[in-house]
């Protein structure tokens, strides 16, 4: 199959004659069959190593953010242990990366900038080598500042970073997947603040309308922002209330950084696939969550620890026996 | 005038320079109101809503919102500036901004930082490069983007004294200032650094900083060349470009921004209206950015002050 396509790099519309995604797959096969070894299978884990899992994150989240002096490990750390219940839990998914992901489970990171958080859980899963995590934000890197298609990372399928784009995306997938009579799901994940963008309530109307019960968004509802606390800079009012009365199967977890919890609600939510209703996860979180100075704050949003502030932060986290980075 | 005569007075943001123009501009006028998307410290607003916190109104992470009741305020006299990052400002709002600001003719001031590759680590979906074409493609817009922190707050102070849609774009790293708080800044009259008879280089924004250091080292090299800071892109200062590239009858353009549909393309419509002359176009080739230092991104990207010093040696080739 042919396909033109602009490279941004080179400056120049090539001919590939072999489709994009599986160009890549390959060279990944190639460049990183080492790191295989490494690669955690993203199936039938016990709590005890998703715990540890969810660790490692951490670690790497912090080493990431202060290795480039940028990025928002606020965010990324309030949603760690969901990524990694995700990830190697409870989806279906296959780190060889194949774009359409027919038969896979899917995930949209739709509040972009917890990049440091998606991008270790997918070098974790084996998507690519855990040292391109180093390159986080820097010159050249495929691991840009917020997601992107555009440097070809394997696991990342839309460019997020602008908010409140992710979940007509993931609805669109979604439909996808019903026209192709798929019994697999999409899921998502949004920020609180982000839900004051009114795209997602666009979004929120159309997926109940079409009752997209193969999808399941996931709110990280930690009640912070940039400019502080979300109930001081626009209240999001009863989000419970919103959801169901626009129609969606709305479920809460009530410690979104409880592994046990975070399981266990994505269990159930998977449940009410199929019942006719969109799902969502109110899932409370704690920006930070790991670092105790980090912890609760909007000051952390998006701002990278110093020397001292890093090796606090890890001696906090504890090493596993993954290892870092 | 001359280019070993202009001095650094010291380094700042040119979104701080924002931030304490509308403090100054709040204080000489009550009508001035401060909108923002979740960015009110990003924006150098933290002044501003200590001393006018009732004229501050906090939207939310919702810009298409804020440009509507933006346009509303002026309903009744208040001078609203909406702030929020470039592409948040423009690609994200564009047809609230053609029809409810610019189609309407609302005295709506469109104020954004974090325009650019300068952006950084943010990367390519933070950092827009298609802004000024957007922006002064619509009917009626005025277009604005200074070149340091003294110039930026000197805008932001002529803007609310201005009347109509205006489009303010400045940015978010540290850069030199240069120009001095009693320089002349008139919307619409463009900035001349130096008087030359082989080139001229007209640049907006950070790139007038990098214009100036070419023009340097160009003159070392025995050329005689004329800076020019084109701070208003729209409405264009015709008279200025014209008068300049009668003269040296080439001309080269730095800006940070897409060569399609920037400054450069401002003046080479200009000289293919009145006088054809050759040009040269520094700013990014049709591409999106990507994450890095700002100055590393300057360079890869092909806007370096080597390339306009590259570009000034080519055009004059071409004469
Ligand atoms: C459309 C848009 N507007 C503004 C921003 C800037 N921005 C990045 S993150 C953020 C706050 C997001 O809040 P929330 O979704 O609650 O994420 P958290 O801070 O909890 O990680 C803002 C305003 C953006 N990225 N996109
Ligand atoms: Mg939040």
């Amino acid at each position: 199959m042919e396909n033109i396509r602009y490279d941004n790099r080179k400056k120049l519309y090539a001919v590939k004659t072999i489709p994009l995604q599986k160009s890549f797959s390959l060279s990944n096969l190639l460049h990183f069959k080492p790191l295989f070894l490494l690669a955690l299978p993203a199936t039938f884990k016990t709590m005890a190593e998703l715990k540890e899992i969810a660790t490692q994150l951490r670690r790497d989240i912090v080493r990431m953010v202060h290795g480039c002096q940028s990025g928002h490990p606020g965010g990324s750390l309030g949603c760690t242990d969901f990524l990694a219940a995700l990830y190697f839990k409870v989806m279906k998914h296959d780190p060889a990366f194949n774009m359409d992901a027919k038969g896979e489970d899917l995930f949209f990171l739709s509040n972009g900038h917890i990049s440091p958080v998606f991008y270790a859980t997918l070098a974790r899963s084996g998507y690519f080598p855990v040292s391109e995590l180093a390159s986080f934000r820097k010159l050249n890197t495929r691991l840009q500042g917020h997601p992107t298609t555009h440097e070809h990372l394997p696991g990342v399928r839309i460019a997020s970073g602008s908010l409140g784009q992710g979940l007509s995306v993931a609805i669109g997938a979604a439909y996808t997947k019903r026209l192709n009579k798929e019994n697999t799901v999409v899921y998502s994940l949004h920020g609180d603040g982000e839900l004051q963008e009114g795209q997602i309530w666009e979004a929120v109307m159309f997926a109940a309308h079409h009752k997209m019960d193969n999808l399941i968004a996931t709110v990280d509802w930690n009640g912070q922002q940039i400019d502080g606390p979300t109930a001081k800079v626009m209240s999001l009012g009863d989000l419970k209330a919103k959801f169901e009365a626009f129609g969606w199967e709305t479920l809460i977890i009530e410690d979104g950084n409880d592994m046990d919890q975070v399981v266990a609600g994505l269990e159930k939510a998977k449940t009410f696939v199929g019942k006719g209703k969109p799902i969502v996860n109110l899932m409370v979180t704690a920006m930070g969550k790991g670092v105790d100075f980090m912890e609760g704050s909007h000051e952390w949003h998006g701002i990278a620890p110093n020397d001292e502030q890093l090796a606090k932060a890890l001696a906090q986290l504890g090493e596993t026996s993954l290892g870092d980075y | 005038m001359a280019l070993q005569d202009i001095q650094v007075s010291g380094n700042k943001d040119t979104r701080s320079g924002f931030g304490d123009g509308i403090l100054e501009a709040a204080r000489k006028n009550e009508n001035v109101v401060a909108l923002t998307a979740d960015l009110a410290g990003s924006m150098k607003l933290q002044g501003f809503m200590k001393e006018f916190p009732e004229r501050f109104v906090q939207v939310g992470i919702a810009e298409a919102n804020m440009i509507g009741i933006a346009a509303g305020l002026t309903i009744g006299g208040k001078i609203p500036f909406t702030t929020t990052f470039a592409n948040f400002s423009t690609g994200r709002v564009y047809d609230q901004i053609r029809q409810s600001v610019a189609y309407s003719d609302k005295n709506v001031k469109i104020c954004a930082s974090h325009a650019g590759l300068t952006l950084g680590e943010d990367g390519a979906t933070h950092q827009i490069l298609e802004d000024i074409g957007l922006m002064k493609m619509l009917p009626g817009m005025t277009v604005i983007v200074p070149c340091d922190y003294n110039q930026t707050k000197q805008a932001t102070m002529a803007a609310a004294e201005f009347h109509g849609p205006l489009y303010l774009r400045f940015g978010r790293p540290v850069w030199p200032i240069f120009t001095k708080p009693e320089d002349e800044f008139v919307i619409g009259k463009a900035q001349k650094f130096s008087d030359g008879t082989d080139v001229t280089i007209f640049a907006c924004g950070h790139m007038v900083w990098y214009a100036i250091q070419a023009g340097l080292q160009l003159q070392e090299k025995g050329i005689s060349v004329e800076v020019i800071n084109i701070h208003t892109i729209k409405p264009l200062d015709e008279e200025a470009v014209l008068a300049s590239i009668k003269k040296t009858k080439c001309a080269v353009t730095a800006e940070e921004h897409n060569i399609i549909g920037g400054l450069g393309d401002s003046i080479a419509q200009v000289a293919a209206k009145n006088f054809p002359i050759p040009i040269e176009m520094v700013g990014t080739k049709d591409t999106f950015g990507e994450s890095g230092k700002p100055v590393e991104l300057l360079k890869k990207y092909g806007l370096d002050v080597a390339d306009i010093v590259a570009a000034a040696e080519k055009v004059m080739s071409r004469k």
